[in-house]
């Protein structure tokens, strides 16, 4: 399956554009663009991981040695950090997501439902600071925003890019 | 519950001092609970960090740091407990491979500040042999202090990313407790690396 709008080209520019030099992630086809851009880029630090809270300890370290970084992952992955955001929470370290959604809107697998529907407030409750993306000209605009509370302002800041934004997932051809 | 204890001999304080004693500008990780005490125990340093929660997470920030700062020398030091709740981060380092990193596991087969109930190192999980097919390039299990020293010597030379499984006795010593306070942890260690805060 592949999911190509014109929204996805705005993700990566503005994710570059907030000083990041790593790109740590677990894949999800709506990252998809900007995962083969950033493994393209050689100014750029991919780094795939077994479970989005990886992720969070990675970005710890960089910052610890001067480096910005950003996680990308799937709304599913944000159950698997909770605790660890105790890390960015107890020493102010940045940290930028930019969270993809299931279980959001028009989702055919109900499986995806309960953590969907409970991504924001979860990252909510663990001090993460959302904003959310429903229109293609919001993506851009709400990264770097996002970016500049973290890395300014030693933050824990999540954008959300909602499934109306994404797109029906094709099940059936 | 049966413990093992069949060459897990060594003592933790002195094992840390000896990595610690010549260790120059080596930037350290602690995994949460007795390796931050031993750490400690053996002075602390702007070029430490200890990790008080965030469980399996030390072995990733020291794969951050080392990225990042690829002229210096990174060693963390968790324990099985802490590392076994990290174990893909060892898959995802050794995709890596920062020739800068070595991981060090104060391995006692148990979970020291909850009770000393056995962890799966002391049921018999090898984590060395599973450093080993990650694809670590270098991996050794450590029980005499002869094998710390030669491990000591090559932390600082960062010459090749590593695993070492270090068997320890299993007890709780007096803590000797590193600060709590993350900030200031956090901005002493940019600090000492030449970064302002915020």
């Amino acid at each position: 399956m592949t999911i190509q709008t014109d929204w996805q080209n705005e993700v990566y520019p503005a994710l570059k554009s907030t000083g990041i030099k790593h790109l740590a992630y677990v894949p999800d086809a709506g990252h998809s663009v900007a995962l083969r851009r950033a493994h393209d880029d050689d100014e750029i630090q991919p780094v795939v991981l077994t479970t989005e809270e990886e992720g969070i300890g990675y970005l710890a370290g960089a910052w610890l040695g001067g480096n910005r970084g950003a996680l990308l992952m799937q709304s599913s992955g944000v159950g698997n950090c909770i605790n660890t955001l105790a890390l960015p929470a107890s020493a102010r370290f940045p940290l930028l997501m930019v969270i993809t959604m299931r279980g959001d809107w028009a989702e055919f697998n109900q499986w995806q439902n309960p953590m969907g529907q409970a991504t924001e407030d979860a990252l909510k409750l663990m001090g993460v600071m959302t904003w959310r993306a429903d229109r293609p000209e919001d993506v851009g605009k709400l990264i770097r925003g996002a970016g500049t509370m973290a890395f300014d302002g030693d933050c824990t800041c999540a954008v959300l890019l909602g499934q109306q934004l994404i797109g029906e997932k094709k099940w059936v051809d | 519950m049966g413990g093992l204890s069949e060459g897990y001999n060594l003592n933790r304080r002195d094992v840390v001092a000896s990595l610690l004693e010549n260790r120059s500008n080596l930037l350290v990780v602690t995994g949460l609970g007795s390796p931050s005490y031993d750490v400690m125990a053996a002075g602390d340093n702007d070029n430490n960090f200890y990790l008080w929660g965030a469980m399996g997470s030390a072995a990733m920030v020291g794969l951050g740091i080392a990225e990042a700062q690829p002229d210096k020398s990174v060693v963390v030091i968790t324990g099985d407990g802490e590392m076994l709740m990290g174990f893909g981060s060892l898959a995802t380092i050794a995709l890596r491979k920062p020739h800068n990193l070595s991981i060090v596991v104060l391995n006692n087969g148990h979970y020291g500040e909850t009770g000393m109930q056995l962890s799966h190192a002391g049921y018999g999980v090898k984590l060395a042999d599973v450093a080993d097919a990650c694809g670590f390039p270098h991996v050794q299990t450590i029980q005499d202090q002869a094998g710390v020293k030669t491990l000591a010597d090559s932390l600082c030379a960062g010459e090749c990313l590593q695993f070492a499984d270090i068997r320890i006795k299993p007890e709780n010593l007096p803590r000797v407790l590193p600060p709590r306070d993350g900030v200031y942890v956090k901005n002493r260690f940019r600090h000492a690396l030449g970064f302002a805060p915020n």
